[in-house]
């Protein structure tokens, strides 16, 4: 991990003014991720995630330090359409079918018919929704309306995934699947994934450095390295190893909540 | 077992409605004869006749200028003038009614037309946000009827007469739902969605179009509903102080001048009857376009 990292925080920190006084969001955040990473950020609701996440996608500015995307500021990232970024919803557009809807970035990319054609089939094989093309958001169920939504954040093929929580509303076989897939998916393109998530199996599973934040004002409590190699089917959450880190995990989130109870 | 399924839907949903309608038609029955009969009797004492009340309240319902016509004497007159007469007779409602219906189509074009300029602008230009709103509304806090007869005779004494002084009136009163319902509409996306296009780094005018627009429909075909039932008080409303010779608004007017009070009634229901039918056609033209945008059928 020599090369150049493609996120890179130092001191950054975010400030919301809000009508009851200032909103202490990120708190000087040092993280540096690298190509071909699945950094996850694990942490209590309010402990600045979202916010971090929104950072680096240029939806938030920073009050005070520095982020380089790609050694980029994110806005010029964001304009080079640097990464895919996947919201707790699905997000998708009602009035569009889902082939449409995978589309979208690319009709706004002005991209040629044929290869926008291209993209969108290979990326909706690609989450297994093949066959629902021609669908409306409401025909297809939650899961699979976020896995049109990942196919819509890999059609503009990003370097780079963002993904919010983006299992969070699903139930646990459905997530478990999805995360499968992700993993396979990300084994596949060595895109570098950040994630979010609640779920301490989830962030284990998946990741290969958990971030562990903690609230008030929003800050990294501590850096997990996860490496379960690169082929991991679901029983690995049986193992010692899976186990231990998810301990540590856990045992980093509590230590991070225990600052203001 | 399904047609039948169907047959009993409808017919559930079709009796509460004739129902009432019916209910209607005898408390307009009884209307008739209370309003009636003072004069009745007036007239039967000066003549020295003498009835029963069966046929007193047979009198009532055959008065040729009651002050309360019975519902089948405007019947009667709608249908005599409807069907019974050419279309292109002045006689014809079905003339007037087409009369009245253009100007309202005209006005309710140019006012949908000026609607959605207005909240185009508002939803874009942060200025007019907030110096045009406050105009917007107070446009129609002045009561149409003052202001009616002094369009129509600015635009007289200019040269313009005939459909466009109806059509301007009907405009300016059917823009003003538009350009609400559309600010809310074009203002309706999430948050989510419009950060979506923002990662996108898509243009506002792509935002507009690939977005905004799209999610305004729903607000248009309600917003246009409204338009379409003001375009057409707007077309009436316009008739009557441009003395006109055509249209409901000139059958009202007539009839009033000469008492002709069932002709009165006969407009009137021929008016509601072309505003029922235009609000249905908006809902219909409103229902397809949800179904071609593929919205979950409700
Ligand atoms: N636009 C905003 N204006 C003001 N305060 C905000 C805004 N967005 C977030 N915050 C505040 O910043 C803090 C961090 O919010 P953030 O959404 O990043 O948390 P999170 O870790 O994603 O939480 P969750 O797990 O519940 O999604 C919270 O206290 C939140 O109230
Ligand atoms: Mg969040």
């Amino acid at each position: 991990m020599s090369e150049k990292p493609v996120i890179s925080a130092s001191g950054l920190s975010l400030v919301f003014a809000t009508h009851d006084g200032p909103v202490h969001a990120l708190s000087n955040i040092n993280l540096d991720i690298h190509e071909g990473e699945f950094v996850s950020l694990i942490g209590p609701s309010g402990c600045g995630k979202t916010t971090l996440l929104r950072v680096i996608a240029d939806l938030e500015q920073p009050t005070a330090g520095t982020i380089t995307v790609n050694g980029m500021t994110p806005h010029q990232a964001r304009e080079r359409r640097a990464y895919g970024y996947v919201f707790q919803q699905a997000a998708l557009f009602p009035w569009r079918t889902i082939a449409a809807n995978v589309g979208l970035p690319l009709e706004v990319m002005g991209l040629d018919k044929a290869e926008a054609q291209r993209r969108v089939k290979e990326n909706i094989a690609l989450v297994n929704l093949a066959g629902f093309e021609k669908k409306h958001p409401w025909q297809l169920s939650g899961g699979m309306q976020q896995r049109a939504s990942i196919a819509r954040a890999l059609a503009v093929e990003p370097a780079m995934l963002l993904m919010d929580e983006p299992f969070g509303a699903l139930d646990e076989i459905v997530r478990d699947h999805l995360n499968e897939q992700l993993l396979k998916l990300w084994a596949k393109t060595k895109k570098t994934v950040v994630f979010v998530t609640h779920s301490i199996p989830e962030a284990v599973f998946l990741s290969t450095r958990i971030v562990v934040m903690s609230p008030r004002p929003g800050r990294i409590h501590e850096i997990i390295d996860c490496n379960l190699g690169a082929d991991r089917p679901l029983e690995i959450r049986e193992t010692l190893e899976f186990q231990r880190i998810a301990q540590q995990v856990r045992d980093g989130l509590r230590a991070g909540h225990s600052y203001d109870d | 077992m399904k047609s039948a399924g169907h047959t009993s839907s409808l017919f559930h949903r079709a009796a509460p409605v004739t129902l009432i309608l019916l209910l209607l038609v005898a408390a307009w029955y009884v209307a008739a004869y209370a309003l009636n009969a003072p004069y009745q009797r007036d007239l039967n004492a000066r003549q020295g006749v003498t009835v029963t009340t069966g046929e007193l309240v047979a009198q009532t319902m055959r008065q040729q200028k009651p002050t309360m016509p019975a519902p089948h004497q405007v019947a009667e007159t709608l249908w005599k003038t409807t069907f019974g007469v050419p279309v292109t007779s002045r006689r014809s409602l079905v003339y007037h009614a087409w009369v009245t219906l253009s100007s309202t189509l005209l006005g309710f074009v140019f006012g949908t037309l000026l609607g959605v300029v207005i909240a185009v602008g508002i939803t874009h230009v942060p200025a007019l946000d907030r110096s045009f709103l406050p105009w917007i509304i107070t446009s129609q806090t002045i009561p149409m009827l003052a202001v009616a007869p002094m369009i129509i005779v600015i635009l007289a004494a200019v040269g313009v007469t005939g459909l466009i002084p109806k059509a301007l009136i009907s405009t300016y009163l059917s823009f003003f739902p538009v350009a609400v319902g559309m600010v809310k509409g074009l203002r309706s996306p999430e948050v989510m969605h419009l950060d979506l296009m923002h990662s996108y780094d898509a243009s506002s005018w792509q935002t507009f179009w690939k977005l905004r627009v799209p999610a305004s429909v729903p607000y248009f075909f309600t917003s246009i509903k409204v338009a379409i039932a003001a375009s057409l008080v707007g077309a009436i409303v316009g008739e009557l102080p441009t003395g006109a010779v055509a249209g409901i608004g000139s059958k009202l007017l007539a009839g009033s001048y000469y008492s002709q009070t069932i002709d009165i009634w006969a407009a009137l229901i021929a008016g509601s009857v072309v505003a029922m039918l235009l609000v249905a056609l908006v809902d219909v033209a409103g229902r397809l376009t949800a179904r071609a945008m593929g919205a979950r059928p409700s």
